[in-house]
This record gives C-alpha cells, sequence and structure tokens, in this order.
C-alpha cells in the first residue's frame, strides 16, 4: 500500500469560493479505507466545508490517533501539515499544536476506539481546556483495524460479526462533552450530508472547543445472518472468496431526512439506528437542558443529531491562559530573552 | 582546646510540616552569606505532615559540597526518630536536643556532648498561642546554635526582617525567639562550641539555588514557550519555578498578556504529547518528570524519534517505583531514559553536575533538540534537584542566537525545485522540516513514524525503511559531535574514573583522600550521550577505568560496554544506591579495597 496522489485537474464546470479554489484544491490522497466506509464520507464534508468557508487550504493543522479513522487526515486538505500521532493522543499533541500557533485551523480527527478507551483521558481534558479546534470522532462502534472488537460506544446487547453480544454500558461521548464544558457540541450520521456539513462549518468557526461526534458505519464487518453483504452470504452464493480478509464492495450507508423526524438506519452489525433530527423549536444555547434532552431521547433509543450545544461567547484556552495574540512559534530572541542584566538580577537574589 | 573552624556535619532531625524547613534554611543560607561553603540536603519523607524529615548541611571551608559520612552536630527534635538520632552521632560529637523532659538513661552516650535546652518550658511564658509555640521551637534553636556556632547574629535577624517583609507584626516575635536561644546559649550553654564558624571569602561570587530552579531559568532563557507536566515529585519544581519567572520576565509589556503557555497536563504521557504537538509546530517546548514519567512517556518518545519531532525533557531521578523511597534521590533512569520506547530508539541524554549546568543545559538542550530534531533528555537527580546547591552565577551572552536547526521558511520553499522531508541533503542525517501553515502550495507534508520515504509519502517498501534508519543513524553520529563533551583529566596514568551528574559532588573530596593513600586516577565527567571520541579515548588510554554512579545496575557501564563495545573488565562498577547521596568516604572505601583485593601498585608506599 503506497500513497496515491490524486491528479490534479479537475472539470472546468466546478464552483469556485471566494479564493478561487474549488473543492480539489482542499482534497487529499486517495484513501485506502473501505469502499464505502463512513470516514471517506466524512473527510469529503470537511473538505466541502473548508472550501465552502474559504480559508485558505494551508492553513490547518491536522492531528489524528491511531486506526481507521485516525487514517482520514491524509485523506483531506493536503497543503495543510498533519500528523498522526500515537493511539489515543491526538488531544495532547492537538494541544501543543494549538499553544504553539493560535492563527491555524485546528482538525482532530479521532475514532471511538481512539477517544473512548485509551484516549478516554485526553478527550475528557482537552475538552475543558476548551482548545480553539474542531474535534472530529468517526463513531463506527468497532475496532476495525483489529477486525471487529467492540469499542466502548458500541450499545449493550448489540452483536459483533460473530454474533456475540456487548455486554457493557456504551459511552456518549456527545454526552460527555456536554457534562465537560466543550463550547460547541454535535451529533451527525456519516451519510447525512446537508446536516453534516453545515455543522463542520459552524464548529470550524466556532471559537473554542467544537467537538462533533459522527456515526460513520464500519462496512468490513457487516457480517451478520441475513445481510447479503456477509461472508457467509457470498460463500454460498459461490463467490470466490478464500481469505477471512477479503472485504466486500459495500453500498455508502445514507440517510436524508427532515428535522423533527426519525430516520431509521440499518447498520452493518445488522442493529437498527434511530437517528432523531432535532428541530427548530430545539434551544441549543442551554447545556443542561441539552445534557437531558440527549439522555431522555438515547433513553427511548433515540439518537439525537444535529447541533445539541452551542455557546457563541465561550472563552478558549489562549483566553483561559491570557497568551499574546501573537502566535508563540512566530516569537523571537528579542521578544523570549529577558537578557544578562535580568539574569544577574535573578543570580542577585540567589545570594 | 583547640577550635576546629568552618567543617563540620550539621544533621536536623524534625517532625515534617513542623515548620523546621524554614529555620533550617536560614541556617544554611546565614553560613553562606557568612561566605563559608555549605551544602545541603533533604531527606524527607512521602508525606505532607507527620513522618520524620532530617536536613543536613555539609560545612566546608575547603569548598567540598558531597555528602560525609558522620554527623558532628546532631539537632534532635523529633521523639519518633531520637534513637536513631543520638546513635548517628559521631563520637566526639554533639547532640542537642529539647531537654523540657528528661532522657533516658539507656539512651546516654559517654563519647558525646549532650547539649540540653528546655524549648517547650522556656517557651510556655512567652508564647501563648501553642502552635506558635511549636513554631517559635525551631527559630528558637536557631537562636541558640548562633551562639554555640558563633553565627554572626546580624546575618540571621538581617534574614528575617527580609523573609517577613510586609508582615513586620511577624519580625518582632521572631526576632525575640532567636534572641531566647542564643541567650540561653551564652548562659547555661558554655557557648561557643570548640566547633564554629567564622567569615570566609570562600563562597565567592557564587549563588545558591537549586536545579529545578536552574533548570527553568535555563528553558525561559533559551526561549521555551510551552511548558506541559504533571505533578512529581522530585521534578514539580522545575515547571513551578518557570511560571514563577515566566510570571515576571515574559510579559508583553503593552498588554501584560503572556509570551509564554505552560498547561498542568492530566498525566505524564499528556504532558510529553503537548510538548511534541507544540515543537512539531514551531514552538520551543519542555516537560520536566521523574522516572515513573519516562516510563509513560516512552511510547510519545519513540514516535518523535521516528517522526523527527524536537522536545526536552527534564527527567529529575530518584528511586522508584511507587511512594515512599521515591522521595530519595538515585541516576537510576540512565538506560530507560538511552533507550527509551520501543523499535530501535536511542536518544540524546545531558547529565548536569551543578546548577549553573542546569541553567546551560536549560537553554542548550533547547537548541539541540531543534537541531537534531529529536528528544533531548535531561538527566537530573533529586539531590541536585531540590537541594540548595552552590553554584557559579548564571551568564547570558546577550548576542546568542538561539540555534533553530534546519527549517525552511516560505521563502526558502519558493527558490526550492522539490520538497523531501526526510532528504539527508547535508549528509549530517538531518533533513530540512517545515512547520504548518508557512506556504500556500509549498513543503506541507504528513508526519508519522517509520512508514514513509524521503518525500515523506507513505510507504512499507523494505529499502525506504532500511534508508531511513540508516539516515537516523547518520543523524546519530552527528549528535555525538553536537552534544557537551566529556570533562578530562588525563594524565596518562594506567588508571581511571568515570562520573557524572551529582556524583562529581563528593568526587574531588574521594580523590584527595585516595591521594593521600597513594592512589592517583585519571578523570573523565561524561556530560552526555551518545558519547564523543573523547571518552572512548580516555577509555582506551586506560588499564582500568572505574565507573562510579548512584544505581544498582551499574547503568552507565552498561551504557559504555554496550555503545563502545569496551571489555567489561576493564571498567569496575563503584555503585551507591541505598537513597542517600554517595559519599566522598563511599567512593575513597570502595576504590582503596578494589586496589588492596587485586595489589594494584601505589605512587608511594603508605606506612600504616
Amino acid at each position: 500500500m503506497t500513497f496515491v496522489a490524486k491528479p490534479r485537474t479537475h472539470h472546468p464546470l466546478l464552483p469556485v469560493n471566494e479564493l478561487g479554489l474549488t473543492r480539489r484544491d482542499y482534497e487529499g490522497s486517495v484513501s485506502t479505507l473501505c469502499a464505502g466506509c463512513g470516514h471517506d464520507s466524512v473527510s469529503a464534508a470537511i473538505v466541502q466545508a473548508c472550501a465552502e468557508l474559504s480559508i485558505p487550504p494551508h492553513r490547518f493543522a491536522k492531528v489524528s490517533g491511531i486506526g481507521c479513522s485516525s487514517k482520514t487526515p491524509s485523506y483531506f486538505l493536503n497543503k495543510s501539515h498533519g500528523l498522526n500521532s500515537v493511539h489515543g493522543r491526538m488531544p495532547s499533541v492537538m494541544t501543543g499544536a494549538n499553544l504553539a500557533n493560535r492563527d491555524l485551523y485546528c482538525v482532530g480527527v479521532s475514532g471511538d476506539g481512539d477517544s473512548a478507551s485509551i484516549g478516554m483521558g485526553q478527550f475528557a481534558h482537552i475538552v475543558r481546556r476548551r482548545i480553539n479546534m474542531l474535534y472530529v470522532v468517526d463513531n463506527n462502534g468497532t475496532y476495525g483495524l483489529t477486525k471487529g472488537q467492540f469499542s466502548a460506544t458500541n450499545d449493550k446487547g448489540s452483536t459483533s460479526k460473530k454474533g456475540a453480544p456487548n455486554l457493557y454500558e456504551p459511552i456518549d461521548l456527545a454526552s460527555m462533552a456536554l457534562q465537560l464544558g466543550a463550547s460547541f457540541v454535535a451529533r451527525s450520521f456519516s451519510g447525512d450530508k446537508q446536516q453534516l456539513v453545515p455543522l463542520i462549518k459552524a464548529a470550524l468557526v466556532h471559537k473554542g472547543m467544537a467537538f462533533i461526534d459522527v456515526i460513520s458505519p464500519c462496512v468490513a464487518f457487516n457480517n451478520h445472518n441475513g445481510s447479503t453483504k456477509s461472508y457467509e452470504h457470498i460463500r454460498q452464493h459461490g463467490q470466490n472468496v478464500v481469505n477471512a480478509d477479503y472485504i466486500a464492495d459495500h453500498e455508502e450507508i445514507t440517510a436524508d431526512y427532515e428535522p423533527g423526524t426519525f430516520e431509521d438506519v440499518s447498520m452493518p452489525d445488522g442493529s437498527t439506528l434511530r437517528l432523531f433530527k432535532i428541530d427548530e423549536n430545539y434551544d441549543p444555547h442551554d447545556r443542561v437542558s441539552a445534557l437531558n434532552y440527549v439522555q431522555r431521547r438515547g433513553q427511548e433509543g433515540e439518537v439525537v443529531t444535529g447541533l445539541l450545544y452551542v455557546d457563541p461567547d465561550a472563552s478558549d484556552c489562549h483566553e483561559i491562559l491570557d497568551t499574546v495574540q501573537r502566535p508563540l512559534n512566530e516569537l523571537q530572541e528579542t521578544d523570549l530573552c529577558p537578557g544578562n542584566d535580568a539574569l544577574q538580577a535573578v543570580n542577585e537574589s540567589f545570594r | 582546646m583547640s577550635v576546629i573552624h568552618n567543617d563540620f556535619v550539621i544533621r536536623f532531625a524534625n517532625v515534617n510540616g513542623s515548620g523546621s524547613a524554614s529555620a533550617n534554611g536560614m541556617f544554611a543560607k546565614a553560613l553562606f552569606r557568612m561566605g563559608i561553603p555549605v551544602a545541603t540536603r533533604n531527606i524527607f519523607p512521602s508525606n505532607i505532615q507527620g513522618l520524620p524529615t532530617w536536613f543536613e548541611v555539609r560545612v566546608s571551608e575547603q569548598g567540598y559540597l558531597g555528602r560525609r559520612e558522620g554527623v558532628d552536630i546532631m539537632v534532635a527534635m523529633n521523639a519518633e526518630t531520637f534513637v536513631e538520632d543520638v546513635g548517628s552521632v559521631s563520637p566526639g560529637g554533639y547532640l542537642l536536643y529539647d531537654n523540657s523532659k528528661p532522657i533516658a538513661k539507656t539512651l546516654k552516650r559517654d563519647d558525646i556532648t549532650e547539649i540540653g535546652i528546655p524549648l517547650s518550658t522556656m517557651l510556655l511564658p512567652e508564647f501563648t498561642d501553642p502552635k506558635q509555640r511549636s513554631l517559635f521551637k525551631n527559630i528558637t534553636y536557631l537562636g541558640a546554635l548562633s551562639g554555640l556556632l558563633n553565627i554572626d547574629f546580624e546575618v540571621i535577624t538581617g534574614m528575617v526582617a527580609t523573609q517577613y517583609k510586609g508582615k513586620d507584626a511577624l519580625i518582632q516575635p521572631n526576632i525575640h525567639a532567636l534572641e531566647l536561644g542564643r541567650q540561653y546559649a551564652y548562659e547555661y550553654l558554655n557557648a561557643p562550641l570548640p566547633i564554629q564558624v567564622r567569615q570566609s571569602d570562600q563562597v565567592g561570587d557564587r549563588i545558591m539555588i537549586d536545579g529545578n530552579a536552574a533548570a527553568a531559568l535555563g528553558a525561559l532563557y533559551g526561549g521555551a514557550t510551552v511548558c506541559a507536566w504533571y505533578p512529581i515529585t522530585p521534578s514539580t519544581s522545575v515547571a513551578e519555578a518557570f511560571e514563577l519567572h515566566a510570571n515576571r520576565l515574559r510579559v508583553e509589556h503593552d498588554s501584560g498578556q503572556k509570551k509564554f503557555a505552560i498547561v498542568q497536563a492530566e498525566d505524564e504521557l499528556a504532558a510529553i504529547g503537548i510538548v511534541i504537538g507544540a515543537a512539531w509546530n514551531g514552538a520551543r517546548s519542555f516537560t520536566a518528570t521523574s522516572g515513573p514519567g519516562v516510563s509513560l512517556m516512552s511510547e510519545f518518545l519513540g514516535l518523535a524519534y521516528f517522526a523527527e519531532i524536537p522536545a526536552v525533557l527534564w527527567d529529575i531521578q530518584r528511586a522508584g517505583p511507587s511512594t515512599g523511597m521515591p522521595t530519595r534521590t538515585q541516576q537510576s533512569d540512565v538506560l530507560a531514559a538511552a533507550y527509551a520506547s520501543h523499535g530501535d530508539t536511542k536518544h540524546p541524554v545531558l547529565f548536569p553536575a551543578t546548577p549553573k549546568e542546569c541553567f546551560d543545559f536549560g537553554a542548550e538542550s533547547l537548541d539541540l533538540a531543534d537541531r537534531l530534531q529529536t528528544p533531548i533528555i535531561v538527566l537530573s537527580d533529586l539531590e541536585l534537584g531540590m537541594n540548595d546547591n552552590l553554584s557559579e552565577p548564571f551568564e547570558w551572552d546577550d548576542s546568542r542566537t538561539y540555534d533553530r536547526g534546519k527549517v525552511y521558511t516560505a521563502e526558502d520553499l519558493d527558490e526550492l525545485e522539490v520538497f523531501g522531508r526526510y532528504l539527508d541533503i547535508d549528509g549530517d542525517g538531518i533533513g530540512y522540516r517545515t512547520l504548518p501553515g508557512t506556504h500556500p502550495d509549498k513543503g506541507a507534508f504528513f508526519t508519522r513514524g517509520t512508514s514513509r520515504d524521503e518525500f515523506a509519502a507513505y510507504t512499507e517498501s523494505p529499502e525506504a525503511y532500511e534508508r531511513n534508519m540508516q539516515r537516523l543513524l547518520t543523524k546519530w553520529e552527528t549528535a555525538a559531535k553536537l552534544v557537551p563533551s566529556a570533562e578530562i583529566n588525563n594524565q596518562k596514568r594506567g588508571v581511571g574514573v568515570i562520573y557524572y551528574g551529582t556524583t562529581s559532588l563528593p568526587m574531588p573530596e574521594a580523590l584527595e583522600q585516595l591521594s593521600a593513600e597513594g592512589i592517583t586516577i585519571d578523570t573523565c565527567r561524561i556530560r552526555a550521550f551518545p558519547f564523543g571520541d573523547e571518552v572512548a579515548e580516555f577509555v582506551d588510554s586506560h588499564e582500568l577505568v572505574f565507573v562510579v554512579e548512584q544505581n544498582r545496575d551499574a547503568q552507565m557501564r552498561k551504557l559504555l560496554i554496550n555503545e563502545n563495545e569496551f571489555s567489561p573488565q576493564k571498567l569496575v562498577a563503584v555503585t551507591y544506591y541505598a537513597g542517600l547521596s554517595i559519599s566522598a568516604d563511599f567512593i575513597y572505601g570502595e576504590i582503596l579495597k578494589y586496589y588492596q583485593e587485586n595489589k594494584l601498585s601505589r605512587l608511594t608506599e603508605v606506612q600504616k
């Protein structure tokens, strides 16, 4: 598997943004994820959002952890720097990157294993530190790269590829983000571009911690009884499948539904996810009500999507720390070094 | 009666949290201000209040700063450890204690002099508040010591005035308590004793400071803007000192805003992650931790090694793991630091020996990290980090510029035909990096671990991997030329000694003691890993080299053997690891024993 560059030419009729750039200028390299993976839809939504906002495509800092989700920063914004860090540690690396240069747009991509298990502590603490960033979790409820173990966001009772039920309570990262002080919390579905793109745009321009939990199905571990795309099904129907790691092509799972309505989405693990899109009457400025609403709907088996909470006047970490307006990484000797006279005074205070 | 001046060890035995630290600190500072070289050592428990704690001051006109065995004056103020404390006084020494209650006959020693002061009873009529009474006990014994040891009283009262500046109500009672003790010493205790202090000129222009504060000042002067840390003894005061001094020296004049960011992270993993993220984005950054933190940071250190991101990590070493002994000093993280992480990794390590060197390395490590694009680990320890040490004063050359290493600007990129992040253009194994957001079209790349080619493109090609690993070795050779070289005194005397960090403190005294036995040896103080050629030359030009260090497994000796393939027979381990700092007596004893057991020839035959 090697890096694949995309051709730079584009259709002459592609719309241009205020910078005279097209969507293609915001793309990355070709994805190496499974065909139909929800994560690729999230990457596409990020590309579209950034292009529509007319942000210069080199002014982002992309950081990720480890996992399928964390591969995606190389699939968007290839004019910006990216850092594929270690498992669960995107938040700390992003914290440092943001402290070093407050002028860059920070995009952190993580997964449910990355953020809800190994990196739960870092997730919690970057949220409460209110780093000015877009924090996306590509949430598929499973460990893809290690072949389908449950993640901590997986619903209790849902079954694995091999039919074993998940025994433990799920962690709802959106609820946690609300409780921990994120100033922008949203949930969406990878296949719902109509909803996801505006949310990403709003999150990018929001100053402070903007967290989006994106339900993003894993097509690889779609192996339950009755699925026409299961390994068993393909085997019975005479396909030349000999390797267990064969991954069938899968249609992208999409959802297109109106505010205030439900949409039942079939998930690769055989379960049905009932999404509820919040409507215009919902007030996203009350943190406690938002948490209550998400939890109550959750009790009824519904996953609430949309903008759950926003505080447009929130402060970010730089304001909390009262750092200078200039990026710290631009400060030079004259800004940073107090000089020998001051040092001699320091010496004197230790005599 | 002959009087000994400026040459003794005094130990204070106290209860943690009883306010003794302030009085004991004033004692050491008073002697320092009289121009007498002193070295202080805190021996403290993992506790806030209630457990025993000891404070030891080595007073040495000759300027010996290492620990010396034996206690000449014991100030025994802790009932719980009284038996042990009485026992630790050297024959001929003095025991100062509170004789408000008589001590058991069984504890009487006829080879030491007891000096009883009825501290509790004499303070009863003076201070009504029991808490105040307990605090002033410390000040009163300080007053008594000033009489017994002939300390310049004005120096002490002057310090009280400075310490309580603005809290004038506290000055008078403190001075009163000092005078009570001093008068008692003159009236009832035949003060002064035959052990005394007197004004000296041996301190010179030196300062008295702990290594952690020095490290923080070095980082400040070296341009660190991001500090991320997690509290852990004995490193905590590095970050705290950085904050203290930065708040004073690093604030934008007009706005009052800070030209630095400090994050107390949720753990050490996050602390090093923040450092790496900031350095990747071009800000000089550092963290401070101890052994357990290095363990937690190891995965990230491997990433930074392979992703070639600068980082500076101060490891203030202590015994480990868990709690208890970890408040005692050791040099036991040498191998853990040198080879931290998984895969083939190794990291430059610096070994400061004095606060001055902590300051210098504090700045230099940031230059080295940027130049070498790799984590630099600075190995200090509790002894150096948390104790006040005499130190040469700090200096900064105002014409000095930071070495930011190889970073392409937007203009550089415009000139460039093609950008390859990991191309070895200069043949030193170090590529040119770019910072995020630099150029609209050029220089962006995706940073990852090992799976990449010279252009930072993802590949798992065996050839590309091997080329990358070999280039990292070239970089390692460059590092060996750039890190601080060893300090060597080589007169080709056949036998040498290698040491580093705080093991250097007792070394001059140990060498003097050995010299009196006809044993003269060459010295090599290692200041960094990878070892420069001078270290190999030192070992090669001697038949036998002692390696003195403060850990059980002779880690530096193993590192030398491992990296330079020296003969293990040639390198003799001298190790001390019991939790106190290594003493001159110990080093002397071990080397002498080796000479005797192996019948090695000496310069002169010593008459026994």
